[in-house]
């Protein structure tokens, strides 16, 4: 038995082309393309019947020449049942270009709707996460300018100890000494002679530390300009970047809003 | 008994002709022709269950040409079992249709277009469910796709075209792909009868077996919406009338799932496809899930949870032992009911409130008690809460899948109860925000045209659509037949439970006689062979 190559080329045909046109939007295409491949799924069925054959009538042709009848009648079948499906389809597309004026097949407005959500959900988080951080970021510098505060605080309360103590060094060498010209029996004003005496051979290093005490109160004073220097700079950055992480979040916000607007109106085209 | 075979198929196409030559004259007559058909056609089916299932598979030829050559309608344990129920389901989601139609004062369209679609619709359903031919098959397929597409693009608004045109494509494909595989299971075999087949298969090549039956298990797997072919449901099923997608919801995948049985039981058993069957059940229970999740439309959501649980019987299929098979038909019988009574009841809640958006939903406990507690009962029955028969169903499918031990069984009932989970947790947050907490400010009543403002406003519904595509006119009293036929099928949901034991025999011996096939085939051949 031989089979002719020419009707499955001609089937393999029509429903690659068919197939092609069912990818398409426009319906009418789409309808091209189901008549195409109907046309082609019946031929391949006619071919499933065998070669051709004589009619399948007892009486006429011989048993054994006969054409397979049954294929025949089911493609008889499956063409009307093609032809009223098309038909069906044609009003369809006719309703459709009566109703949009076009006949593209348009997305699923509702899952559009869904997919609209599950980015405003994804946007929301990320608002969230932005507030979390720049909470965190002014936290954190709020816990910096505490510790500033807190060593400027100590250094002062160590260099205020220091004078102290040096003050109570000088009383208590001033006592010591002025009891030891007591024991030695001296008047007082032999002992304040003495201690003009005394006072005018300190003189010398008294002045050194008057110099020094001056020196001291100068670089603390500078150290304390500074340190208000460095703390204006913080506080001065803090707000800048306060300012700017709360312009961040009204954009975010606002961008989310307009989303939003979007996503509650079904007709609008562009979503992306 | 043999001549009752027919009457599930002939019945319905009769009345259907009857009722368009009557057109919008006469009412009563007409819900009277619609409502004695379906319930003549419940009769008949019972009455074939208990003889197929005393008595074995019983036969009828169309014409009285003999099997091989003539058409054959077979009515086994499988076939009488799903005519039960979708015919009780059917009648229904008739009487609910009526009353829907009477409610929103719409009188001639639906009964004089709708509901001879209807009917065509289930003559092709039963005739599905009967074939025991497959090109017969493929024409019951277009009987009820045909009237399938007429329900869901009645009254031609734009949503309705979008979701039929992208509808009526993916069912124009799916039949031609059909037709390419009875070509070349034609070509191979010679023959389209199923008994026949079933014989010739096991003696083709491997490559040509496996050709044939993967391309009408593609077929197949469109119908039932399994992943990966289940975009086009929750894309087209929620715009369509309120009875029609319960309807729809019920029995269209369900007949795909049903042939895909007869594929798997019948002409090619114990193949290398099971596996794949199997994770395709997961991926279908998983991402239908998942998406049931996301969405804020009840409708929506259902579909998705449509999608979700066709996965619990392809696993059972896929496992292709008694147990497993027995489990998918139980879960078959009780999705269909459970799945329809959700939906009709969505419709209630549509009525009530006016929408079934969840963002606008609240407060209807108060509201419709009696709405929120016909929503509750199927919604835990679908999630599988004990002792309903959703528990039931997926008790049986996880113990058939841990007889048959291994990983990908193992996985698939993590799966399945992951998937139980998720969907309580879909139905738990529907059902607080529509009915448990307190209304969104200003949303307490629907809004719309006010046709009457008396005590309880009646009002038509903006943003609705009706079975002619007109809005929906919701009021505070609700029809007593709507009410009444949901809360029949919410009913019969629950009285699975009850007949829990006869029930899940019954679906054992279906599973046997299945498995054994040679029931099947010498009841179709008898000594022709």
């Amino acid at each position: 038995m031989t089979v002719s190559l020419v009707p499955f080329v001609a089937s393999g045909t029509l429903v690659a082309a068919g197939v092609t046109l069912l990818l398409e939007r426009s319906l009418v295409r789409l309808l091209v393309g189901v008549i195409l491949l109907g046309n082609g799924v019946n031929l391949l069925i006619v071919m499933a019947g065998g070669p051709a054959g004589e009619p399948p009538i007892l009486g006429v042709s011989a048993r054994e020449r006969m054409a397979d009848p049954l294929p025949q009648a089911m493609v008889l079948t499956s063409l009307v049942i093609t032809l009223g499906v098309t038909a069906f389809l044609l009003a369809v597309v006719h309703r459709s270009w009566q109703l949009t004026g076009g006949d593209e097949v348009q997305d699923d407005t509702e899952d559009r709707r869904v997919r609209l959500r599950a980015r405003r959900g994804e946007l929301a988080r990320s608002v969230l996460a932005r507030r979390e951080a720049y909470r965190r970021l002014v936290e954190e510098q709020r816990a910096e300018l505490a510790r500033l505060e807190d060593a400027r605080r100590e250094r002062e309360r160590g260099e205020a100890e220091e004078l102290e103590r040096q003050i109570r060094d000088v009383n208590v060498d001033l006592g010591r000494w002025l009891q030891e010209h007591k024991d030695e029996g001296l008047s007082s004003e032999q002992l304040m002679e003495r201690f003009a005496e005394a006072q005018r051979a300190e003189e010398a290093s008294k002045e050194s530390r008057r110099e020094r005490v001056a020196r001291m109160r100068a670089e603390f004073a500078r150290r304390e300009r500074e340190q208000a220097e460095r703390e204006k700079e913080i506080r001065r950055r803090l707000r800048e970047r306060r300012r700017q992480a709360r312009r961040e979040m009204r954009e975010a916000i606002r961008a989310d809003r307009e989303r939003q607007a979007r996503a509650q109106d079904p007709e609008l085209e562009g979503d992306d | 008994m043999q001549a009752l075979i027919s009457v599930p198929v002939v019945l319905p196409l009769l009345a259907a002709g009857l009722k368009l030559a009557i057109g919008g004259r006469s009412r009563r007559l007409q819900a009277l022709i619609s409502v004695v058909t379906l319930t003549t056609v419940l009769a008949v089916s019972l009455v074939l269950l208990v003889a197929a299932d005393t008595g074995g598979p019983l036969v009828a030829y169309a014409g009285g040409w003999a099997a091989p050559v003539g058409i054959a309608l077979v009515a086994d344990r499988l076939s009488t079992l799903m005519l039960v129920v979708s015919s009780a389901v059917t009648l229904c989601v008739m009487v609910y249709s009526l009353a829907q139609a009477y409610a929103d004062q719409e009188y001639a369209a639906p009964l004089a277009i709708f509901h001879p679609a209807y009917l065509v619709m289930v003559a092709g359903v039963s005739d599905a469910f009967l074939s025991g031919d497959l090109f017969n098959l493929f024409v019951a397929f277009e009987m009820l796709l045909s009237g399938s597409y007429v329900l869901l693009t009645f009254g031609g608004t734009e949503s309705r075209i979008r979701a039929g045109a992208t509808y009526v494509l993916v069912g124009l494909a799916s039949s031609l792909l059909f037709l390419v595989g009875l070509a070349v299971s034609y070509g191979a075999t010679g023959t389209v009868s199923m008994a026949q087949l079933a014989e010739r298969f096991s003696v083709l090549p491997e490559y040509l077996k496996l050709l044939v039956e993967l391309t009408l298990l593609l077929v197949f797997v469109i119908k039932a919406a399994i992943f990966p072919m289940s975009a086009w449901l929750p894309d087209s099923y929620p715009t369509a009338p309120a009875p029609a997608t319960a309807l729809f919801a019920g029995l269209l995948t369900k007949v795909g799932i049903y042939s895909i049985i007869r594929l798997e039981a019948l002409l090619f058993p114990g193949g290398p496809v099971s596996s794949l069957l199997m994770w395709a059940a997961l991926l279908t229970m998983l991402v239908g899930v998942f998406g049931a999740v996301a969405q804020t439309d009840i409708k929506r959501m259902l579909s998705f949870t449509l999608v979700s649980h066709i996965g619990y019987m392809v696993f059972g299929v896929g496992l292709s032992t008694v147990a497993g098979m027995a489990g998918a038909v139980f879960y078959v019988v009780h999705h269909i009911t459970v799945q329809t009574s959700l939906f009709l009841v969505t419709g209630l809640v549509e009525r009530r409130a006016g929408t079934t958006s969840l963002d606008r939903l609240g407060g209807l406990m108060k509201l419709a008690p009696v709405i929120a507690v016909l929503f509750f009962v199927p919604a835990m029955n679908l999630a599988g809460i004990p002792p309903m028969s959703g528990f039931l169903g997926k008790l049986a499918l996880v113990q058939a899948g841990i007889a048959v031990g291994g990983p990908l069984p193992l996985v698939l009932v993590a799966g399945g109860l992951v998937t139980s989970l998720l969907t309580l947790y879909a139905m738990a947050t529907t059902w607080s925000k529509a009915f448990w907490r307190e209304p969104p400010p200003g949303m307490t009543e629907p809004v719309g045209t006010v046709l009457e403002s008396e005590e309880t406003p009646v009002v038509r519904a903006h943003g609705t659509e009706g079975i002619t595509g007109r809005a929906i006119v919701t009021s505070a009293s609700m029809p007593l037949p709507m009410l009444g036929s949901a809360t029949a099928l919410v009913a019969l949901g629950l009285s699975y439970t009850v007949l829990a034991g006869p029930l899940s025999a019954l679906t054992r011996r279906t599973a046997v006689e299945l498995l054994a096939r040679e029931p099947y085939v010498s009841a179709v051949l008898g000594d022709r062979r």
